[in-house]
């Protein structure tokens, strides 16, 4: 119980951080965000009431008020969702552009994210026990150029053979232009198809990480003395790889989640940018060509917040796989 | 990237044996001997004689430069829109610069801000690491924090946000931007490692004999981390030059200088990709790919130093 305590605790200090981290970030920077603001919403030509200042103001700043008091508005509008207007998508809240874009990016980077676990622990586990061999060469230095990629760079590549050249994938957007978002199968599908070039992209980009991670406990854990007990009771090598060594030279793997998730998260900004991808990341992209800060701003928030509650949620996942965690205090 | 060695037991760290107390001071002066050997231990590992190599040439170009390229990297000599021929390998931008120029001068860059944001990530996580490693209780509680809270902040849309935010976009904000957001992980292993070497003898006895703190976390236990200062170097050297890459191709560089980053974000806005132009897209990611690999091939090396267990036989 002390441990699940202790991770809330922490967890929420970590949330108050990291909003209030937000609050400070434009107000140390120089110039006036709120001026660039107001002044991009002007010439968008939308009609700026008091209201609306004020929320703009309540996130990015109000130069001659009492900081405190600013503190207190920019909780009070972070509780009411109230984000102000962006100039990007005039026409409706920040909070409601974003809400639409979420269910994209959290699809993309969650499937990714796990397609990539599986396959990079499958080939970390694989190296690890042949090391020293070609296979493990081979998987190292094949994970060390995939882990270089730059994603964008790959996407673009992709994106220009399998789409542009060969007409295999669609070239751009979540789905096809013609058709409305819904619940049925053959929406579904068509998202589906969209999906697998920016998810590609992303799961090989961020492979690496679990590669080297699952090898070195592999080889780590094949010198432990119960590797090489089962291993003199005459057991197959390859039972005693996965079955006595990958076990649990998984368990520090796991803990690598809340960091891979954040290079996923880095990787979808500038994928989604490439591909078009109706998500976060694209939005991001949008607000920082278009010098869009309230939207720029609640973006980093939302992504920020979404990054802490999943890596609260590994912490507590982890109670379940590891006893030794339960036990101490 | 992750540091690879994060789960090591404390090792028999190789730069123990380049702290020689009160050793004969030879002709060679101390640091010196210490770089040679470090790289002599490193030439022996295949995987980090290869990074060697590469990154060896990747910065003679960068040096040689003007020598090496054919153009200037900035002359609107030619006809815009070209694709690749003989006088212009990679063709031209839109504003007819030669682009394989480009490509050649852009080493310069992508090394300065690799090496220099590196350098100060891993300053900042030595120093965070040594001194909340050293001093338990409050100090180091504070210290863990806000590593665990940078830890968190997903990197890339803090370094768009802050770059966006500050106006001027010269290469030193990127530098800065990338070493303040990268530094975590590497002052989190180092702390780790600090709390292991402060239960060992040498350091007991260092305190006993009346070493002042600062003295004996500098001198006592930073020597014995070498390796994994270095292993947290070169990381952070490999994050900071795709993250700088990232944030040219997002428009956040400074267009008017030429970098592997800026010649990828050129071939975006001209939709090199769809004009046919799309070694102006290989080429400088290849570059950028080519550095990555030499800094993690090294890393393998420093790893192998650090744990004998990661050894090649």
């Amino acid at each position: 119980m002390g441990y699940i305590l202790r991770k809330v605790v922490l967890f929420i200090i970590t949330l108050w951080a990291a909003i209030t981290l937000v609050f400070i970030l434009p107000r140390l920077m120089p110039g006036s965000p709120v001026d660039a603001a107001l002044g991009k919403l002007a010439s968008a030509g939308v009609p700026i009431t008091n209201a609306e200042r004020a929320a703009i103001e309540a996130q990015l700043g109000a130069p001659h008020t009492n900081l405190l008091a600013q503190y207190g508005d920019y909780w009070k509008s972070i509780a009411t969702l109230r984000f102000g207007t962006s100039y990007s998508f005039p026409t409706q809240t920040v909070a409601l552009t974003i809400g639409k874009a979420l269910p994209w990016t959290l699809f993309i980077v969650g499937t990714t994210t796990i397609l990539a676990f599986i396959i990079g622990t499958l080939l970390g586990v694989y190296a690890g026990w042949r090391r020293g061999k070609l296979a493990d060469s081979s998987v190292t230095i094949g994970a060390t150029f995939f882990g270089a990629f730059p994603p964008f760079w790959l996407g673009l590549l992709l994106l220009y053979w399998l789409s542009f050249k060969y007409g295999w994938f669609p070239i751009k957007g979540g789905y096809d232009p013609g058709i409305t978002p819904d619940w049925s199968l053959s929406f579904m599908g068509n998202a589906l198809y969209h999906s697998v070039l920016p998810g590609l992209t992303l799961a090989i980009t961020t492979l690496s990480g679990w590669v080297f991670g699952m090898r070195n406990n592999m080889i780590n854990t094949l010198g432990e003395d119960y590797v090489t007990f089962a291993e003199a009771n005459g057991l197959r090598s390859r039972t005693v790889a996965l079955l006595y060594a990958a076990r649990n030279a998984l368990l520090p793997n796991v803990t690598a989640f809340g960091l891979a998730l954040g290079a996923v998260i880095g990787g979808t900004v500038l994928v989604e940018g490439v591909y078009s991808y109706p998500g976060v990341g694209n939005l991001l992209y949008l607000a920082v060509t278009n010098h869009d800060f309230p939207l720029m701003q609640a973006l980093f928030l939302v992504i920020t917040l979404s990054m802490l509650v999943a890596i609260f949620v590994v912490d507590l996942l982890y109670v379940r796989l590891d006893p030794r965690v339960r036990s101490s205090t | 990237m992750s540091i690879i060695a994060t789960s090591v037991p404390p090792p028999e760290a190789p730069g123990a044996s380049a702290r020689v107390p009160g050793g004969p001071a030879g002709a060679v002066p101390g640091p010196l001997r210490f770089v040679g050997r470090a790289l002599r231990t490193l030439w022996s590992n295949g995987k980090a004689r290869t990074g060697l190599i590469v990154l060896g040439v990747i910065i003679l170009v960068a040096i040689f430069a003007p020598l090496l390229a054919p153009d200037s990297p900035t002359a609107t000599n030619f006809t815009p829109y070209l694709g690749p021929s003989g006088t212009n390998w990679l063709g031209t931008t839109g504003n007819g610069q030669d682009v394989f120029s480009q490509l050649i001068y852009g080493a310069r860059i992508s090394l300065i801000v690799g090496l220099c944001a590196g350098a100060l990530a891993t300053l900042v996580a030595v120093t965070f690491g040594l001194i909340s490693g050293y001093r338990p209780g409050l100090v180091d509680e504070v210290l863990s924090f806000a590593t665990n809270l940078a830890l968190v902040v997903p990197g890339l849309p803090l370094m768009i946000v802050l770059t966006a935010y500050i106006q001027g976009h010269s290469v030193w904000t990127i530098v800065l931007v990338v070493a303040f957001t990268s530094w975590a992980t590497g002052a989190r292993v180092i702390r780790s490692q600090v709390k292991t070497l402060r239960a060992r003898e040498f350091v007991t006895s260092a305190v006993f004999s009346g070493e002042r703190m600062f003295r004996v976390a500098f001198r006592e236990i930073l020597p014995n981390m070498t390796s994994l200062v270095a292993a947290s170097f070169f990381a952070a050297a490999t994050a900071a030059v795709l993250a700088e890459a990232s944030l040219e191709f997002l428009g956040l560089g400074n267009p008017a200088t030429v970098s592997w980053g800026t010649i990828l974000y050129a071939a975006q806005q001209q939709n090199a990709l769809l004009t046919g132009q799309w070694l102006m897209v290989l080429a400088p990611g290849l570059a950028i790919v080519l550095l990555m690999v030499s800094f993690t091939l090294i890393n393998f090396g420093v790893d192998a130093l650090s744990n004998p267990r990661l050894r090649e036989k």
